[in-house]
């Protein structure tokens, strides 16, 4: 089987690092990842806990596919209490660094306590050691990564660091991995910060072994052939990107435009997949270079951009010229429509220094947004802003105070609060467009209602990836269903919650989805792990996943009351598109989701809905 | 007609699918560090590079060995080098210009590509093109017709 069974445990107040086992009941209960550690989580943290105190623990987890051939194994989750909402935080990277975590031999990192002075983590295979990071403190994910390949003399390490932002706890800071991967949401980033963990550097050659390796093969195999064929994950995501989105969801008449006003943006095209892949009128080069993949995935849906040198944002800073991360469809609506900037070399630029100094941009664009809207009102003026003309549609403006949230200056340090605090501070709570404290995507209630249900229940605060039930109601995937009826959406988001969860804990990309059922995914564990799970189980363990973190969410203080969306949703109805005139329809189907998932009419797991699922 | 294990830089995504694929072959494991395939990063480009033994027809390390461990195989003519022969003196390494033939501390023999005996597990697994296994004499050819193609004056406006 694939796990170690070795977890590491490292004490940041001593300083020491340890081994435990891995708990295999639990293993058996919770699949990995996101189960098997929000699992170790709560049963080692008080829900009440401070998230960026040092009784707050920080783990880093792999599922049994993380490091093996299964399409898309470079998944991996980092598991907290967030600091950004006060709920259960867990965010997915990809890229590189978790397999080479279960490479080195380790199934999982819990970090506890807090460092006197900044250290990293050294791992390499066997051998984990927290080391002197004074050097590093201060600097950004970029350069924090030259730095441990050059310490370490191996370009083969793979790391996961904060920079600036996290250091600084910017309340929505991101752990981010092999300088463009990121588990990007909830503040992660600041409690590594908090705990003055800088980076994990990691180099693993011990191999990842599965069960039964024929039937592993055929399996994946098999996985692979219906990934090549499917259209969204054999075609739309390597050629455009998520950003393939931009337009599609415009013209569903669904993206939030300025702070929500909109659900329309007159500058879609100007800022999506195919604006990226036309040759810019200033130098004929196009901002995409080239699609890249995560480890183990055929999909391939990051984008490589290289930048105009000569644009305002990065003229004269060569480090910004070269081949970087480029845009993904949800920073580029947060940095973009959301804020009303249609300037795409711009947009490149902030989603380069989200990367670089480590920030959720989702996060940091709604909040700049919910500011802009108050500037707007005069609520908000240049004595505040120190002078930036924090107007709707303005690059200028975007870049600048996107600089000064992740280095923690001027008016970037409200900004880094995250937007629920920034309006509340400024009298008008309402202007955030947050859940549970959480700025909500790319994706907007009034004209994708299911979306609505799937923000205001999601357990992390408001988030397209629990439940994406744009695949069904945008793009036919399993089945269309109509985006604007709230009519059996609370049933659609419950089946995509439990099956998300599954796919998250099973350690593989949720784009899988877009083609795999969990049909597909069960003969791949199966054949790691040699156990016999279906995809009834696997629902199964989704649900489990899923009541788990939100009896974690309501110890920790959150009520009913707190599944709800902006009033802004509710009450202002979309103004143009195919949405026009509709509002969100929660209120319809709430009750129905409480009940389906057999909670109370207050949203309480019942009793017999926790010992049906052994919690 | 011999085969050739053809590589396409510029379909690279950098999925290490090849090197999981080489490394269960051989190994039993999924270990990319054991791979004998290698994708490279190069950051300020943002390519990917992927880079193996060519089966060198005239091979230094075959020539280099004292114990004469690395013969042809007459079917795939991939270089092989027998586990059993080998004392590890790692001479090939020094010899080999290409930096394909790599010591293997474990095993303390050298592993470099063998094909597969015929039927490359990586290129199996490749999702894009860049990997493929095709006729020797014909490894330039899609790129000759692109050329070709974009120098046809006759085809081009205002001939």
């Amino acid at each position: 089987m694939s796990w170690t069974q070795k977890v590491l445990r490292v004490n940041l107040t001593n300083g020491t690092c340890d081994i435990e086992p891995l708990n295999m009941d639990w293993a058996k209960k919770y699949l990995g990842s996101r189960g098997l550690a929000t699992k170790y989580y709560i049963e080692e943290c008080d829900p009440k806990v401070d998230p960026l105190s040092e009784d707050n623990k920080l783990i880093f987890a792999t599922g049994p596919l993380t490091g093996t051939a299964a399409p898309t194994s470079g998944r991996w989750t980092v598991i907290t209490k967030g600091p950004l909402t006060g709920a259960i935080a867990c965010s997915n990277s990809g890229g590189f660094f978790g397999a080479e975590l279960k490479n080195a031999g380790w199934d999982m990192v819990i970090f506890e306590g807090k460092s006197a002075e900044p250290v990293y983590l050294d791992i390499n295979n066997d051998k984990a050691e927290l080391k002197d990071a004074s050097s590093m403190w201060g600097k950004s994910v970029w350069d924090t990564e030259d730095m441990l390949r050059a310490t370490s003399g191996d370009k083969d390490i793979r790391c996961a660091s904060i920079g600036q932002a996290g250091e600084s706890q910017v309340l929505f800071a991101a752990v981010v991995n092999d300088k463009d991967r990121a588990a990007g949401r909830s503040g992660v980033g600041a409690v590594m910060g908090s705990k003055n963990l800088k980076a994990v550097s990691c180099r693993g050659t011990l191999g990842v072994q599965v069960g039964d390796p024929m039937a592993f093969m055929q399996a994946t195999g098999a996985c692979n052939q219906i990934l090549a064929d499917n259209p969204v994950t054999g075609e739309g995501l390597p050629t455009y990107g998520t950003q393939v989105l931009m337009n599609v969801i415009n013209e569903t008449g669904a993206l939030p435009t300025r702070n929500s006003a909109d659900v329309q943006f007159e500058g879609a095209n100007e800022i999506g997949g195919e604006a990226m892949a036309e040759p810019r009128a200033s130098d004929g080069k196009a901002n995409l270079v080239s699609n890249a993949a995560c480890f183990g995935c055929p999909i391939s849906c990051q984008r490589r951009s290289q930048m105009d040198p000569n644009h305002f944002s990065v003229e004269g800073q060569p480090k910004y010229h070269g081949n970087e991360g480029g845009l993904e469809y949800e920073a580029a609506w947060a940095l973009g429509a959301a804020t009303g900037v249609k300037d795409l070399e711009a947009l490149t630029y902030c989603n380069y220094i989200c990367n670089e100094y480590g920030m959720d941009p989702i996060t940091l664009g709604s909040t700049i947004a919910a500011a802009m809207e108050l500037y707007q009102m005069g609520v908000i003026t240049d004595a505040d802003t120190g002078g930036i003309a924090l107007e709707f549609g303005s690059a200028e403006a975007l870049c600048k105070i996107c600089d000064q949230t992740g280095l923690g200056e001027g008016f970037g340090k409200e900004i880094g609060q995250g937007s629920k605090r920034l309006t509340e501070k400024y009298g008008h709570p309402e202007l955030s467009m947050t859940v549970k404290g959480q700025e909500f995507p790319a994706y907007d209630p009034r004209g994708i209602q299911g979306m609505g249900l799937t923000y205001a229940t999601s357990n992390r605060g408001a988030c397209h990836l629990r439940s994406y039930t744009v695949a069904s109601e945008v793009l036919g995937i399993p089945e269309k269903t109509d985006p604007l009826t709230s009519d059996g959406k609370a049933g659609l988001v419950k089946a995509f919650q439990d099956a998300t969860a599954a796919f998250d804990a099973a350690g593989i990309c949720i784009f899988t989805s877009f083609a795999l059922t969990l049909d597909d995914v069960g003969p791949m564990v199966n054949a790691d792990l040699e156990e016999e799970w279906t995809s009834e189980t696997l629902l199964e363990v989704g649900e489990r996943i899923w009541n788990l973190e939100r009896k974690f969410n309501m110890d920790a203080g959150f009520t009913a009351a707190d599944d709800t969306l902006p009033a802004r949703l509710l009450k202002d109805a979309a103004k143009t598109g195919p949405a026009k005139g509709k509002v969100s329809e929660l209120g319809k189907m709430l009750p129905e989701y409480y009940e389906l998932r057999g909670w109370t009419a207050d949203g309480v797991p019942s009793n017999e809905t926790l010992n049906r699922l052994d919690l | 007609m011999v085969k050739v294990l053809h590589i396409n830089a510029t379909e690279c995504t950098g999925c290490h699918q090849c090197e999981m694929a080489c490394s269960y072959h051989h190994e039993g494991v999924f270990n990319p560090s054991k791979s004998r395939i290698k994708i490279f990063n190069f950051e300020e480009t943002g390519r990917n590079v992927p880079y193996v033994c060519t089966q060198c027809a005239d091979a230094w390390c075959l020539q280099a060995c004292p114990v004469d461990a690395i013969s042809v195989n007459a079917d795939t003519g991939a270089k092989e080098v027998t586990a059993e022969i080998c004392v590890g003196c790692k001479v090939c390494t020094i010899a080999c210009p290409f930096g394909t033939i790599n010591y293997n501390s474990v095993s303390t023999k050298v592993d470099k590509c063998d094909l597969c005996g015929g039927e490359p597990d990586c290129v199996k697994v490749c999702p894009t093109t860049a990997l493929s296994f095709i006729e020797a004499e014909n490894a330039g050819m899609e790129k000759m017709r692109h050329w070709a193609e974009k120098t046809d004056a006759g085809n081009q406006a205002n001939s």
